[in-house]
């Protein structure tokens, strides 16, 4: 998940290269699609877990990634109760749970920057293609960077809007937090044509 | 071309700018090369306008902009090398999670290699009193900070010249006082847009802007009492 971002450390997760935990990430998130089985995917969040142990964090760290998808992973948990059964619904949330925490480790382990170059080099062969491979890159670090820039605009809005005595809803953040993000989309761009 | 001290002369000649429908610029003609010059104006005089135009993120609608005789129009890439710019949020400016990484963004974009890199990040972090800062997240850094941060992205790259788009209009007096002692170690030539006219009170030259039009261009003790008698 982008909202774990890089952590320092020296743990052996740490030190490992960007493409082999990229790689780990994709064939083992196929691997929990791919299977049906409600022990293995339990395994598959305990892996998580104790990965998160080896990498040196603890409950918090571990808590800062899971709450932002308590809601979801309800949603998901009720929706499948109610179309399916209970035993898949559990399946559902332990297989999100897995993966988001995986994606979670990757970025809290791996410096956005080497996650870029791994991304780049596995993206290279397209270049052949017509794909200009740095341009992705650097929308992937935008796109890292600038999340939690959006949520502050959004809280910002909120406020202001608090303040002048309107009740925020989800319609009325819309409006006044895209025109700033375009706003804010044109002065990034001055700023990377400046630095260029 | 070239000052008589090797350093690179900026030139607007018969400059005029327009933006859509509205002239934002015109009869501009002015040679610069000291290494302190600002720039005050009403908002909405153009100043602004005027510092993007020095470094091409703006093109003249007619005159031309020249860096050490290069045209911004014809070598856009050359002049922004020589020219840095830094704005007035630092959040539009720093493009990577981390203090490191924005510092190596332009490096990267010069294709140098990774150990010259890393060891031009680590000076630079250490030069802007920012040891210990490689590994930080921007979001997490307070204003000042952040502003640091985005001086040093642009140093980095060591341009012959710097231009600074009110930089301290969003930090309190403190930080306001560090960014200004940094700029003011610079061995670079300076053009500082801004409407703290306290800051100004040293520098060499000051160029006042209204509606457009250079009213104004001469040392700060003339100059900026000619603009508080068009403001005040």
């Amino acid at each position: 998940m982008i909202t774990g971002l890089y952590r320092a450390g020296n743990s052996r997760l740490h030190r490992a290269g960007a493409g082999r935990k990229l790689l780990a990430l994709i064939l083992g998130g196929t691997l929990l699609l791919a299977i049906s089985s409600l022990p293995l995917a339990a395994l598959g969040l305990l892996i998580a877990l104790a990965l998160y142990g080896l990498a040196g964090f603890g409950p918090r760290v571990l808590w800062t990634q899971l709450r932002p998808i308590v809601f979801v992973l309800a949603v998901l948990f009720l929706a499948q109760l109610w179309l399916a059964t209970p035993a898949e619904a559990v399946l559902v949330v332990l297989r999100f749970a897995a993966l988001v925490l995986a994606a979670g480790l990757v970025t809290l382990t791996t410096r956005t920057s080497d996650l870029v170059a791994a991304i780049e080099r596995g993206l290279s062969p397209l270049s052949r293609f017509g794909l200009d491979v740095a341009k992705v890159s650097l929308a992937i670090s935008l796109a890292i960077r600038f999340i939690p820039a959006i949520g502050q605009i959004a809280g910002e809005v909120r406020e202001a809007q608090l303040a002048r005595g309107r009740r925020p809803s989800p319609l009325t953040l819309v409006v006044p937090v895209i025109v700033r993000l375009l706003k804010m989309a044109d002065e990034i761009t001055d700023a990377i044509d400046a630095r260029s | 071309m070239a000052g008589p001290d090797g350093r690179a002369v900026i030139s607007c000649t018969g400059v005029r700018l327009d933006r859509g429908e509205r002239t934002v610029l015109s009869d501009l003609d002015l040679t610069l090369s000291e290494r302190r010059i600002g720039v005050i104006g009403a908002n909405g005089s153009g100043k602004s306008s005027f510092a993007r135009l020095l470094n091409g993120l703006l093109l003249p609608s007619r005159g031309n902009v020249t860096v050490d005789g290069l045209d911004t129009r014809k070598d856009a890439k050359g002049v922004r090398r020589k020219v840095g710019f830094l704005f007035q949020n630092p959040d539009n400016q720093i493009v990577y999670p981390t203090v490191g990484e924005d510092l190596a963004f332009g490096l990267k974009g010069r294709k140098l290699p990774k150990a010259e890199i890393a060891a031009r990040v680590e000076a630079t972090l250490q030069r802007f009193s920012l040891d210990g800062f490689g590994d930080r997240l921007v979001h997490e850094l307070s204003g000042g900070e952040r502003q640091m941060v985005a001086l040093a992205g642009v140093m980095i790259l060591d341009p012959d010249w710097l231009v600074l788009d009110e930089p301290t209009t969003l930090l309190d007096r403190r930080n306001t006082r560090r960014i200004m002692a940094a700029i003011e170690a610079l061995d670079q030539n300076v053009i500082l847009v801004t409407h703290d006219l306290r800051l100004l009170e040293s520098f060499d030259r000051v160029v006042v802007f209204e509606a457009g039009r250079v009213i104004a261009d001469a040392a700060p003790a003339e100059a900026i009492p000619a603009y508080l008698r068009l403001v005040e």
